[in-house]
C-alpha cells in the first residue's frame, strides 16, 4: 500500500509500536495531516451512488430476511434526543430496549439506548444488568459549537453517570475551514475524557463514537477524510449524523465510511465500527444497510460490536416484519408499543 | 455469516411455445424448408423451444413483404403517424418488461438483474427516443436545408433494411436496429441469432399487439446461411449487422458494389485505463462492470486493463477482494451477478483463449467460486503479467476474462490502448479533468468513457474505429444510416 507511505503496514502485533509512532507523525502538524487526508484516493460521487443503488437491489428473502431482522434489532441504538425528554420517557424507552416485544421473548435486545447526558443516570438505573448499553451524546450536541473545556466536562459528566458509549460531534466548522488539527485534537481530548474513573458506575472506558455530520460535510471526499481523521484520532466508531441535519444517513455515505474502516483495518490492524443514524425507518432500509456492510467491509462487521443503527421508529417496523415472517400476517400498529 | 437465501424470479410469467414459425407479413407462417433448430437455456441445457431455419425462399418472401409494406404503407406514412406506432411499441415493451426480462435471461443466460435493470429499460428508451425523431427528421441535419440555405424536401428513407443481430443483447440489439429504421420510414427483415431467438419472436407478437401494418417488421430465424441470404438479397437497400469482425468482413464483401448502404458494429478489445490519481474504489467497480457485465459478452467490454504501474499492487489487491464477492449462478436468481455463458461453442472459445494466455506466460487468477454442474459456466478470471504481444491482449475473448497490463506515462497508455486492430471503446479513470479531455482526444475509439464504463443511452451515438466497424447507432447520428443522404 504505497499510497500511505507514512503508515507501516501492520501484519502482526509486533509492528504496532511502529504504527503508533507513524500515526503520531501524520498528526504532528496541520500541514502533515492535510497532506495525508488530501492524499487519500478521491471518491467519485456518480460511481459511489451507483454502487449503493446496485447493492440495494439485492433481494433478501425467507431465512436470510429472518436472520437480517434479528441482527438489525440487536444493532439498534434506540434513541431519544429531544428537548422534551424526561426521566419517564427514558425509562419507558429502556424497557422497550430490553424487551422490544413483550409478547415474544425470543426477540433480541436492542444494542443500546442513546440519550442526552443529563438523562444517563435514569437510563443506567432503568437498564440495570440487562446488557443493553447506555450511550450518551456529548460535546455540545448537535452543533458542537462550544469550547473544548465545556465539551470535555460534558463528556466526563456522562461517563461518570455511567454511560458506556459517548457519541461526540466533530467541529464541522474547523473541518471545513481546513483546520484538521483542531478537529483531531478535540477527538483526542474527548477520547481521554472517556476514561472511567474508579468508583463510578459502569465497566471499563466508554467507547467513543465520532459523529461526522456528513450532511454538513457535503462531499464524499470530505466524508472519507473525516472518517480517516476520526479513526486516526482514536474513534471506536464513526457515525454519520446527529439526526438533526438533513440529509442524515444515506447508503452511499455509509458505503464510503465502510470502505474507510475496511482500508483502515488493512493498514493498521485496528477494527473500527460504523453507525448510520437518522432517517432509517423501515426494515427494507435496514436490510439494505446490512447488505452494504456484508459486501463492502465484509461479514466481520455484521455484529452489534461493529455496526449500529441510530434510530427510534425503525425498531417497531422490524418487530412488525418479524411477526409477519412468523405468522404470515401483519398485526396493526396498535399491537406494537410506542415508547 | 449472512447467506442470501435463493431469490428466484418466477418464470411463470413467460409463455414459451413449443415451436415457432417465421413472422412474415404480420402472420406466423411455416418455413418453406424443413430445417429446424432447438434453443436451449444455457444455464441448464434444457430445451426451451424449437424454431424454423429460414430458407432462401423464406427470406425472399420476407423481403417481398417488407418491400410491399414500404411501397404501399410505411414509406408514405407521415412521420407523426409512424411515431404513434413506435410510442405504442415502447409502451407495450414497458408493460411487458418483466416477462421479456425473464425470457431474455432464460434464453441468453444473463442475470435477471441485468436484463431487468439494464436491457429492458434501454430497449424501451430506444423506441421512445426514435419515436420522438420520426416527425422531426427535417431538423436532424440531414437534408432539409439545401446548400444555398433554401428549404428543401425532408430526407427520404432507404427502403427495405436487412438486419442481423447477435446473441449477447438480443432484444436490445433488435431495438437499436428496428427503432431508427422504422422512425425513418424503412421496413425491416431482422434475423436474430440462432442461440437467442425468443425475445425477437416475442417482439413479433408486440408488433401485432401494436397493430403495426403487416410487413413493416418481419422476423426470420436461422443461422449463418439465413443471414447470408438476407444480406445478399438483391431487393434489400440497407444492411445493418452487429457481430464478429470475421462475419462483418464477409458481409462487407457480399454487399460491396451492390449500392446497399452498410453499417457494421463489430468486435472490440477496449482498454480501461486507470491512472494513479483515480478514485480507486469506483475504478474497481468500473473495471468489474467493464469486463464482468453480461459475462463479458459485450463488444465494448473493457477487456484490457491498463493500470499505472505505481498503483498496480494496490489496485489488483482491491480488485481481487471485490471479485471474491461476485455471485455466479442461476441467472433467474435476483442476486446473481454472473450468469451462464451463452453457448457451448462460446465456452470452448473462452476456454481455449484462456489456456493460450497461460501458455504464453501470463498469470491466471480466479476467486474460488462454485460452478454449477449443468450448463455453460466460466469463473471471473484475471490475467496479470500480460504483454501486448499475448493473444489475450490482442484477440477478443468475449467472456469474463480480464487481461492486466501496466503503463508508466499518459503517452504510453495512449500508445498501448491504440495499439489494437479494434477501436470500439475505451475507459479513462482519473480525478484530473484536463487529462480526461487529453486522453479522449488521443484515443482512437468510438466511445470513451470517463470515470465510468459500459453506460449506454439512446441519445448517444455508438460505433467503432478500424476493425470495430463503421457507422453509428444511437442518437441523431444513428438516423443517418437509415436515410437517403
Amino acid at each position: 500500500m504505497a499510497r500511505f507511505g507514512t503508515i507501516t503496514l501492520v501484519g502482526d502485533a509486533g509492528e504496532v509500536s511502529t504504527l503508533t509512532t507513524s500515526l503520531a507523525e501524520i498528526a504532528s502538524s496541520n500541514a502533515a495531516l492535510r497532506a495525508f487526508l488530501q492524499g487519500l484516493p478521491g471518491v467519485d460521487r456518480v460511481g459511489a451512488d451507483q454502487r449503493a443503488a446496485m447493492l440495494s437491489t439485492r433481494s433478501i428473502k425467507t431465512t436470510a430476511k429472518a436472520q437480517a431482522i434479528d441482527l438489525a434489532i440487536s444493532m439498534v441504538d434506540l434513541t431519544t434526543l429531544e428537548g422534551a425528554d424526561t426521566p419517564g420517557k427514558v425509562r419507558a424507552m429502556c424497557a422497550k430496549a430490553v424487551r422490544p416485544d413483550p409478547g415474544d421473548p425470543s426477540v433480541p435486545k436492542a444494542a443500546a439506548v442513546c440519550v442526552y447526558p443529563d438523562l444517563v443516570e435514569q437510563a443506567v438505573d432503568a437498564l440495570g444488568r440487562s446488557g443493553v448499553r447506555v450511550a450518551s451524546v456529548a460535546t455540545a450536541f448537535p452543533s458542537g459549537r462550544s469550547s473544548l473545556g465545556v465539551k470535555v466536562e460534558e463528556t466526563r459528566l456522562a461517563v461518570a453517570a455511567g454511560a458506556g458509549e459517548i457519541d461526540m460531534v466533530i467541529d464541522r466548522g474547523a473541518f471545513l475551514s481546513g483546520d484538521y488539527r483542531k478537529v483531531y485534537e478535540e477527538i483526542v481530548a474527548i477520547k481521554a475524557a472517556c476514561a472511567r474513573e474508579a468508583g463510578t458506575p459502569g465497566k471499563g472506558d466508554a467507547h467513543l463514537k465520532v459523529i461526522l455530520e456528513t450532511g454538513e460535510l457535503a462531499t464524499y471526499d470530505n466524508v472519507r477524510r473525516a472518517s480517516w481523521l476520526a479513526m486516526l484520532a482514536g474513534a471506536d466508531f464513526i457515525k454519520t449524523s446527529t439526526g438533526k441535519v438533513s440529509p442524515a444517513a444515506t447508503l452511499p455515505v455509509t458505503l464510503v465510511m465502510l470502505e474507510a474502516v475496511r482500508d483502515f483495518r488493512a493498514q493498521t490492524g485496528r477494527v473500527i465500527g460504523v453507525k448510520p443514524a437518522g432517517g432509517i425507518r423501515t426494515t427494507k432500509d435496514a436490510i439494505k444497510y446490512l447488505v452494504l456492510v456484508n459486501e463492502t467491509a465484509g461479514e466481520d462487521w455484521l455484529t452489534p460490536d461493529l455496526f449500529r443503527f441510530g434510530a427510534s421508529s425503525l425498531l417497531n417496523d422490524l418487530l412488525m416484519q418479524r411477526q409477519k415472517m412468523a405468522t404470515g400476517r401483519y398485526a396493526g400498529p396498535d399491537y406494537f408499543t410506542l415508547d | 455469516m449472512f447467506e442470501y437465501a435463493p431469490a428466484p424470479e418466477s418464470r411463470d410469467i413467460v409463455d414459451i411455445r413449443p415451436s415457432y414459425g417465421l413472422f412474415i407479413n404480420g402472420e406466423w407462417v411455416d418455413s418453406l424448408g424443413d430445417e429446424r433448430e432447438k434453443t436451449i437455456n444455457p444455464a441448464t441445457e434444457e430445451v426451451l423451444s424449437e424454431f424454423a431455419i429460414a430458407s432462401d425462399a423464406d427470406v425472399d418472401r420476407a423481403v417481398s413483404a417488407a418491400r410491399k409494406a414500404y411501397e404501399s404503407v410505411w414509406g408514405r406514412l407521415p412521420g407523426r403517424e409512424r411515431a404513434k406506432y413506435l410510442f405504442r411499441i415502447a409502451r407495450l415493451i414497458q408493460e411487458r418488461a418483466r416477462e421479456l426480462a425473464v425470457l431474455e435471461s432464460l434464453d441468453n443466460g444473463k442475470p435477471i438483474r441485468e436484463s431487468r435493470d439494464v436491457d429492458l429499460p434501454l430497449v424501451a428508451a430506444h423506441f421512445f427516443y426514435y419515436a420522438g425523431w420520426a416527425d422531426k427528421l427535417g431538423y436532424a441535419g440531414f437534408g432539409r436545408r439545401t446548400a444555398d440555405g433554401q428549404s428543401g424536401a425532408d430526407p427520404r428513407p432507404l427502403g427495405v433494411a436487412a438486419q442481423v443481430i447477435p446473441w449477447n443483447f438480443p432484444l436490445l440489439m433488435l431495438a437499436w436496429k428496428i427503432a431508427p429504421a422504422l422512425a425513418c420510414g424503412n421496413t425491416v427483415v431482422l434475423k436474430p441469432a440462432e442461440t437467442t431467438p425468443l425475445t425477437a419472436l416475442a417482439f413479433a407478437e408486440i408488433c401485432r399487439q401494436a397493430d403495426l401494418p403487416p410487413g413493416v417488421v418481419n422476423i426470420v430465424t436461422g443461422a449463418g446461411a439465413t443471414g447470408q441470404a438476407l444480406v445478399g438479397h438483391p431487393d434489400v437497400n440497407k444492411v445493418a449487422f452487429t457481430g464478429s469482425t470475421e462475419v462483418g468482413r464477409m458481409i462487407a464483401r457480399t454487399v460491396a458494389g451492390s449500392g446497399k448502404k452498410l453499417t457494421l458494429e463489430l468486435g472490440g478489445k477496449a482498454a480501461n485505463i486507470v491512472f494513479e490519481d483515480a478514485a480507486l474504489d469506483q475504478a474497481v467497480e468500473g473495471i468489474v462492470n467493464g469486463i464482468f457485465f453480461n459475462q463479458g459478452h459485450v463488444c465494448c467490454a473493457g477487456s484490457r486493463l491498463l493500470v499505472q504501474e505505481s498503483i498496480e499492487t494496490e489496485l489488483l489487491d482491491a480488485l481481487k477482494r471485490r471479485l471474491a464477492t461476485l455471485r455466479l449462478g442461476d441467472p433467474l436468481d435476483k442476486n446473481t451477478d454472473i450468469g451462464a455463458i451463452n453457448s457451448a461453442a462460446q465456452l470452448a472459445k473462452i476456454t481455449s483463449l484462456s489456456e493460450a494466455g497461460e501458455q504464453e506466460g501470463a498469470e491466471r487468477w480466479s476467486p474460488s467460486c462454485p460452478i454449477p454442474e449443468k450448463g455453460f459456466w466460466f469463473p471471473p478470471t484475471l490475467f496479470t503479467g500480460v504483454a501486448q504481444s499475448h493473444r489475450i491482449a490482442r484477440e477478443e475473448i468475449f467472456g469474463p476474462v480480464l487481461s492486466v497490463l501496466t503503463f508508466r506515462t499518459p503517452a504510453e497508455a495512449v500508445e498501448k490502448a491504440n495499439n489494437s486492430p479494434f477501436g470500439l471503446s475505451a475507459g479513462v479513470w482519473t480525478e484530473k479533468g484536463s487529462r480526461i479531455l487529453w486522453m479522449a482526444d488521443k484515443l482512437r475509439a468510438g466511445v470513451v468513457w470517463a470515470n465510468t464504463f459500459n453506460r449506454f443511452d439512446p441519445t448517444s451515438p455508438f460505433g467503432g474505429y478500424k476493425e470495430s466497424g463503421y457507422g453509428r447507432e444511437g442518437g441523431r447520428h444513428g438516423l443517418e444510416a437509415y436515410l437517403d443522404v
